[in-house]
């Protein structure tokens, strides 16, 4: 600390972390990577940035009352994290698995930044956090991720089109303005932070090609601890 | 304008324009138990007879947050980081929603704990120091931190009489006379509430005392009589006030 997650970690599991906007498709494609992982018989374990019991109740209780300012938020999400972090992220990274999780802390600086907070607060706010071995962001144009959401569901949600920004009371033309901001701060990220981009136009099968490509090549050093490898024979997908 | 604009510790709220807070904002720190908001209560009606608006704020939950740190407390499910962030969580909402607002509108904010508190109880925690600074760098640095200090032996009968512990145990119904989490009980220090509080209050105050040096608290010694320590708080909060008398006469003038 301050910021843990600018030191390679020393625990003898790996991190695998995917970025990007909604409907950049990183969903999909770590999902992919996971049940490839698994039927290469690796442990592999996945966790998405999905509230926790912790806080969960608070956010919805602060959007609800409109009480959340952009540092409340930004501190909401950060304890959901940590909590997340201790409980799911941790125990199998110690224990020497593979973790895939899907959105890390890039989201948050990418998000919360959008909002309003200092950069360089947010950073330090996750100080405590594991840098990943690798992190794969999903690089889209807004039009696209905009058809690929509206896709499968009529309308927009309130806070995903960023509609308590008041940038536009068109919930479309919302998404559009506040996206596009959020996907700047996602191309300063990937640079400062090292993030592979991948060029998420292209076809599904092409773009999980590569990303095996990639992971593959990071896990020649890889040994699952001697626990996780004796239980490895007895695995069944 | 001979007003002196407000700043913050770090990186502070980049959405927020510190030039319009007027007010002043006194911070009385002190460990559990030390007798702060009685003093804040006196204090606030002896500002408000000179004619200054008054506003309160103390550590106690604001409505945000009151669910989640009850829950959280509840069950043993927090770690340092998380205890950390829910309190900096809890801090930034009556920040923003309470201290900002009454600066704006010209009060005096008498606050009953800061930030202070919360990176001595992170800290005997064992978060990291610097992080921890960090993480509240969103706080406005006050225009005094009193500090009232005391001695473990003196802090010890305070608490542990029979009056505090009766009324807490029978009264309150909080089915203890000392507080769990006054007492540190979640560190497992001592075998008991009385061993644990020893233990916790003992760091508490340590941390305390190493903070005075760099956030430039000025000490009062608590373990004098109430009207001894309530003549030295106003005469420091007169000292802040002094600042601004020119101004305040036009004003009312």
């Amino acid at each position: 600390m301050p910021r843990n997650f600018e030191q390679p970690h020393q625990m003898p599991g790996r991190l695998i972390i995917v970025e990007g906007i909604d409907g950049s498709g990183k969903s999909t494609q770590l999902q992919l990577l996971h049940k490839w992982l698994l039927n290469s018989k690796y442990r592999a374990f996945f966790t998405e940035w999905n509230s926790s019991a912790l806080v969960k109740e608070t956010i919805k209780y602060g959007k609800k009352k409109n009480l959340l300012t952009p540092t409340t938020f930004s501190i909401l999400h950060a304890t959901d994290f940590a909590d997340r972090l201790t409980h799911l992220i941790i125990p199998p990274m110690k224990a020497g698995m593979i973790v895939c999780a899907d959105r890390y802390i890039y989201t948050a600086f990418a998000r919360d930044v959008v909002r309003g907070v200092h950069p360089e607060w947010v950073r330090n706010l996750y100080g405590f956090s594991v840098k990943p071995d690798i992190g794969f962001y999903f690089k889209v144009p807004i039009e696209i991720s905009l058809t690929r959401i509206l896709n499968g569901r009529v309308e927009l949600k309130f806070h995903e089109a960023g509609m308590d920004l008041g940038l536009s009371d068109d919930p479309k033309e919302s998404f559009r303005l506040f996206q596009s901001k959020i996907l700047e701060e996602y191309d300063k990220i990937a640079m400062e932070f090292g993030l592979t981009v991948i060029d998420a136009t292209l076809p599904i099968q092409k773009q999980q090609g590569i990303i095996r490509e990639i992971i593959k090549e990071k896990l020649k050093d890889y040994e699952p601890t001697p626990f996780l490898k004796k239980k490895e024979n007895v695995y069944v997908a | 304008m001979s007003h002196r604009s407000h700043t913050f510790y770090d990186a502070g709220l980049p959405y927020i324009d510190v030039h319009e807070m007027t007010g002043k904002l006194i911070v009385i720190e002190g460990t559990d138990g030390v007798g702060r908001s009685t003093q804040i209560e006196l204090l606030k009606k002896w500002l408000e007879v000179k004619g200054y608006g008054v506003a309160t704020t103390g550590w106690t939950r604001s409505s945000l947050m009151v669910q989640a740190i009850d829950e959280a407390k509840s069950g043993h499910t927090l770690n340092v980081n998380t205890f950390s962030l829910l309190y900096a969580a809890d801090f930034a909402d009556r920040l923003e929603h309470e201290v900002i607002p009454a600066l704006r509108a010209g009060f005096i904010v008498l606050a009953d704990r800061y930030i202070y508190t919360a990176f001595a109880r992170s800290m005997v925690r064992g978060a990291d120091p610097e992080w921890i600074r960090k993480v509240f760098g969103f706080a406005l640095i006050p225009d005094a931190i009193f500090y009232m200090q005391i001695q473990l032996e003196d802090l010890v009968p305070r608490v542990i009489n029979s009056q505090t512990l009766q009324r807490r145990y029978w009264e309150e119904e909080s089915g203890e006379g000392m507080d769990y989490w006054e007492s540190g009980m979640d560190m497992h220090l001592g075998e008991d509430f009385y061993d644990s509080f020893v233990e916790y209050q003992k760091r508490i105050l340590l941390e305390f005392h190493k903070m005075s040096k760099e956030f430039d608290f000025q000490v009062v010694d608590a373990a004098r009589s109430f009207k001894e320590v309530n003549r030295e708080l106003k005469q420091g909060i007169l000292a802040v006030l002094d600042d601004e008398e020119p101004k305040e006469k036009s004003r009312r003038n």
